[in-house]
């Protein structure tokens, strides 16, 4: 036992050594409990949220957008289903260079594109390619890349391309109505979204859903009162116009003259709304709606009407426009021609400027504008489109005698095309006025009385008989049916003055004997020689109004020949106001 | 007869051992249902695992402390000529040169090292227990630093710190100086400020070594990438709250967004299913298999046990700490299984023979003393 004392040496120090290193263990055991204490007690809400934020998601399931129809159920506008492809960067491990070629031929994204929108890890969600075909789209997902996804989502597209742009307008990549009536009936056309709450794991496989899918409420379709054939001809008939005649701009309107609904209606120039890359803004202006214009001698039968309503005048009452001039204060009011004496009827069918501002003159300034107040002008027309012109009609108290006489042939006062088509109504509906609509209609809406049948009936003899020799529309003519309407041919206004540059116009109805359309046509600045409404606007009308008769199957109420000449040695009869 | 058997069998096992050991088996069995997605083959070949491990524990047991003295060099220089054929022509997998190919099997000669290391120690302080000498210190730290070194250039950081520190404790165990120790300490906190600052840790390890400690630094700096596991690990850990959120019902386990579940990062599995309580629980397991551990230590009779025993027990302690420690963000990302509680045949071997080597000890102290 020699080694003892060394042994129980060693013994001890190794004592106590073992106790200062069970004391150390114990130590480091209670700063994991510690750890585990700061983790699962204090820190534990944090934490779980940032589970949860690794494996909650909320997906948006996409409504399908209303489909837009003509009225007999044309597609206007339709959504097809395409997919877009998306990435979750904060849930992605960095690609390798071979997959994220891959990828990029697979959804041709340019390299360096697709490397900047993976690189921001910050971000959940982020479009590496939207409304892809679902082949192409099926292609990307069969790389089987994890935390990359696809989305169905509604491309939206318009058959009748530049021919309907105006009405229907055109909605963003987001399916979010921008222009028309894509942005007037967004809330009936849009639908509501859906959402399904999911759970999705580390690779971004859904695993379950939390709580119920919430479907997605598809939008509604919307009829529209357009008929897509007249829509096809008048837009026809507009840009041929507005082509021969080297013209600006122009614009047609059709409606229903027993409805109120719109037919058809085309601005020049237009645009393709399934291809809007580089689209200059003034395509896009709905002119008939949002521009104004000086009517011109569209206005007369108004003045006319006002007149005979007034009881100081019938239409057979005798105006003397000699020496076709007429001296307002500083001020002269000039007739193309100069006429001596003309019957009421007469100064519509010549367009007599002089015979329209006696008539004016002679009635009370407050009776003239309640009457123009009363057929719309310097009022919105309310049809549920996107920044409506109200016109400029000024108050009458500020009216001076020359502007009372200006304003009834059509200057000094600013309408739409659409506000003076509807005016119209009510000389095609024995004196009531409706409001005018896009949408089709079960029942027509009720009317306002503005003139009696009588003063109505009249104006629609005067009218015809402007399209007749003698007349200064005989080019609005059709065969089989009578037709009626009046030109406007006027200066347009630069900086203050008039200059030499012209709206040409024509506004009219058919057949006369029961009016089923009301047509307005304006052509906007002319430079190929022709500036008269009547040679410039009247074959426009004439062409529409010929081929929608047929189409709606309106009865001729001339079945015969009916195109009347004038005698070849009297002059054809031009009006410039 | 049988009962003769049975007590033959049961001769060389320490009972409270094997019970606090299979109890936390079969805490690990549970969870591994769990963390596997339910999966009943692991479940099999866990307990394979075991089975193997507890025949091995076994026979170690039964084997005196002699023999056991007398297999440590010969065992230590396999040991060393397998790490130099590793660093020869091992397989390399995941960048690191770990595994050996012997045809049949592949096998990673550092986890052999982590038990040849201290045993070799013991014998050879054992060799010269009555008059220890600075020299003898020397030559240990020798026979430690090779080993290490061959493992370090793997590059295995985490395995060669483990077998150093298998290695060190012996060395503490035998009466190293406290001057020494105090400048090891020293060196220790030097290599911890280095390995602190990107710029000076990248001079002396391998850049993803150095990228760990930044990430631990602010995991949220590469959170799909270097951070992603202690970020997962900690997200796991506090979202089970005090109660856990239950057995199947943890969401970062059962989306997969932990790393290494069954394995390495079990804990992080346990900690969002059981919750704190949960955790209190199976440290107190772990202590009690380390309190037992800590007795057969103190209780043993010669210093070749002593010495065995207590690095064999704060081995022991140092997985459970580093493991848990690196799942729950306080210390890098090191590979170091769970004992008993991770996936996987080596670990669980390595174990089971260490406590077998415990049994022994324990079992022969009487012998040993007369």
């Amino acid at each position: 036992m020699a080694y003892t004392t060394n042994a129980n040496l060693v013994l001890r120090l190794q004592f106590w050594r073992a106790w200062l290193t069970l004391g150390a263990l114990l130590v480091l055991f209670l700063a994991l409990i510690g750890r585990a204490v700061y983790l699962q007690g204090y820190q534990k809400d944090f934490l779980r949220e940032q589970g949860e934020a690794r494996y909650y998601r909320v997906i948006k399931l996409e409504a399908n957008r209303g489909t837009i129809t003509d009225r007999n159920g044309n597609p206007l506008a339709i959504s097809t289903p395409v997919q877009s492809i998306w990435a979750s960067p904060s849930d992605m491990e960095p690609l390798h260079a071979s997959q994220l070629a891959l990828l990029s031929k697979a959804l041709s994204v340019p390299l360096e594109e697709l490397t900047r929108k993976l690189a921001d890890t910050k971000r959940d969600f982020v479009y590496l390619k939207r409304q892809m075909n679902p082949d192409a789209a099926q292609r990307v997902l069969e790389l089987r890349i994890p935390g990359i996804f696809k989305q169905t989502e509604y491309r939206r597209y318009y058959p009748a391309g530049e021919h309907m742009a105006h009405v229907i307008g055109y909605t963003d990549i987001d399916n979010k109505g921008q222009e028309g009536l894509e942005l007037t009936r967004e809330s009936m056309l849009a639908g509501k979204a859906g959402s399904r709450h999911v759970i999705r794991d580390r690779h971004g496989y859904i695993v379950e859903d939390v709580t119920g899918v919430e479907q997605p409420k598809d939008g509604q379709t919307l009829t529209l009162s357009i008929d897509q054939n007249i829509q096809y001809l008048a837009y026809r008939e507009l840009k041929k116009a507005v082509e021969e005649n080297g013209a600006k701009a122009g614009g047609i309107v059709v409606l229903d003259a027993k409805t109120g609904e719109v037919l058809a209606l085309a601005n020049m120039p237009s645009y393709n709304p399934n291809t809007r890359a580089k689209l200059d803004p003034a395509r896009k202006r709905n002119r008939a709606l949002t521009d104004v214009y000086e009517p011109g001698s569209t206005m007369k039968p108004f003045t006319a009407a006002a007149a005979i309503e007034s009881g100081k005048f019938t239409p057979l009452t005798v105006i003397n426009t000699a020496p076709g001039s007429m001296t307002i204060g500083p001020n002269t009011v000039h007739d193309a021609h100069p006429h001596g004496a003309l019957t009421v009827e007469q100064v519509i069918q010549v367009s007599s400027n002089v015979g329209a501002s006696k008539m004016a003159l002679s009635l009370e300034r407050e009776y003239l504008w309640e009457f123009f107040d009363s057929v719309g002008f310097g009022t919105p027309p309310h049809s549920g489109f996107p920044g409506e012109t109200p016109g400029r009609l000024r108050p009458w108290k500020s009216w001076r005698p020359i502007e009372q006489a200006t304003m009834s042939y059509g200057h000094g006062i600013s309408v739409s095309l659409m506000q003076i088509a509807r005016a119209y109504m009510i000389f095609a509906t024995d004196g009531e006025i409706r409001p005018i609509t896009f949408q089709k209609l079960v029942a027509p809406q009720p009317g306002r009385r503005v003139i009696s049948a009588e003063t109505a009936q009249a104006l629609r003899k005067m009218l015809e008989m402007a399209t007749q020799p003698g007349g200064t529309a005989r080019k609005a003519q059709i065969v089989g049916y009578r037709v009626g309407g009046k030109t406007g041919t006027s200066h347009k206004l630069d900086g203050g003055s008039y200059v030499n540059k012209y709206v040409s116009s024509f506004v009219g109805m058919a057949p006369i004997s029961d009016p089923r359309l009301i047509v307005a046509v304006m052509i906007d600045e002319p430079s190929a020689g022709k500036h008269f409404g009547g040679a410039v606007a009247a074959p426009v009308f004439s062409q529409v109004v010929a081929g929608s008769l047929r189409m709606l199957g309106v009865p001729p109420d001339a079945p015969t020949q009916n195109i009347l000449l004038p005698e070849p040695d009297v002059p054809e009869i031009k009006e410039e106001t | 007869m049988i009962k003769r058997i049975l007590a033959r069998i049961a001769s060389p096992v320490d009972g409270w051992l094997l019970f606090f050991t299979l109890i936390i088996f079969s805490v690990s069995m549970v969870l591994l249902f769990s963390a596997s997605n339910q999966s009943t083959e692991k479940l099999v070949n866990k307990s394979t695992f075991l089975a193997i491990g507890l025949i091995a524990m076994w026979v170690v047991a039964n084997i005196s402390p002699q023999t056991l003295g007398r297999l440590a060099l010969p065992g230590y220089i396999l040991g060393m000529c397998l790490l130099i054929a590793v660093a020869g022509f091992g397989d390399i997998v995941n960048g690191a040169r770990r595994w050996l190919n012997l045809g049949i099997t592949r096998i990673q000669p550092s986890e052999l090292m982590k038990i040849a290391v201290p045993l070799v120690l013991a014998w050879f302080f054992s060799l010269y227990e009555a008059n220890i000498k600075a020299r003898h210190y020397f030559a240990a730290a020798i026979m430690i630093a090779m080993p290490a070194i061959l493992v370090l250039k793997q590059p295995d950081l985490g395995t060669a710190l483990l077998i150093s520190a298998a290695g060190f404790y012996i060395l503490f165990f035998a009466g190293l100086s406290w001057r020494i120790i105090g400048l090891l300490a020293l060196i220790g906190a030097i290599g911890i400020y280095i390995v602190m600052d990107w710029d000076r840790c990248t001079q002396l390890f391998h850049d993803f070594q150095c990228r760990r400690i930044e990430v631990l630094k602010n995991p949220m700096d590469d959170p799909l990438g270097a951070g992603y596991h202690t970020i997962q690990g900690t997200i796991a850990i506090g979202s089970g709250g005090v109660f856990g959120k239950g057995w199947l019902k943890g969401t970062q386990t059962h989306l997969d967004f932990i790393p290494e579940r069954t394995t390495d990062f079990i804990f992080a599995v346990y900690s969002e299913e059981f919750g704190l309580m949960g955790n209190l629980v199976l440290l107190i397991l772990y202590l009690l298999v380390i309190g037992r551990a800590f007795i057969i230590t103190s209780s043993a009779s010669t210093l070749f046990g002593r010495l065995l025993a207590g690095s064999i027990t704060l081995t022991l302690s140092t997985y459970v700490f580093v493991n848990m420690g690196m799942v729950s963000g306080i210390l890098p990302i090191v590979g170091v299984p769970l004992p008993l509680m991770s996936y996987g045949g080596t670990s669980m071997l390595s174990i089971m023979i260490c406590i077998g080597l415990l049994m022994s000890i324990q079992r022969h102290r009487k012998l040993m003393k007369s």
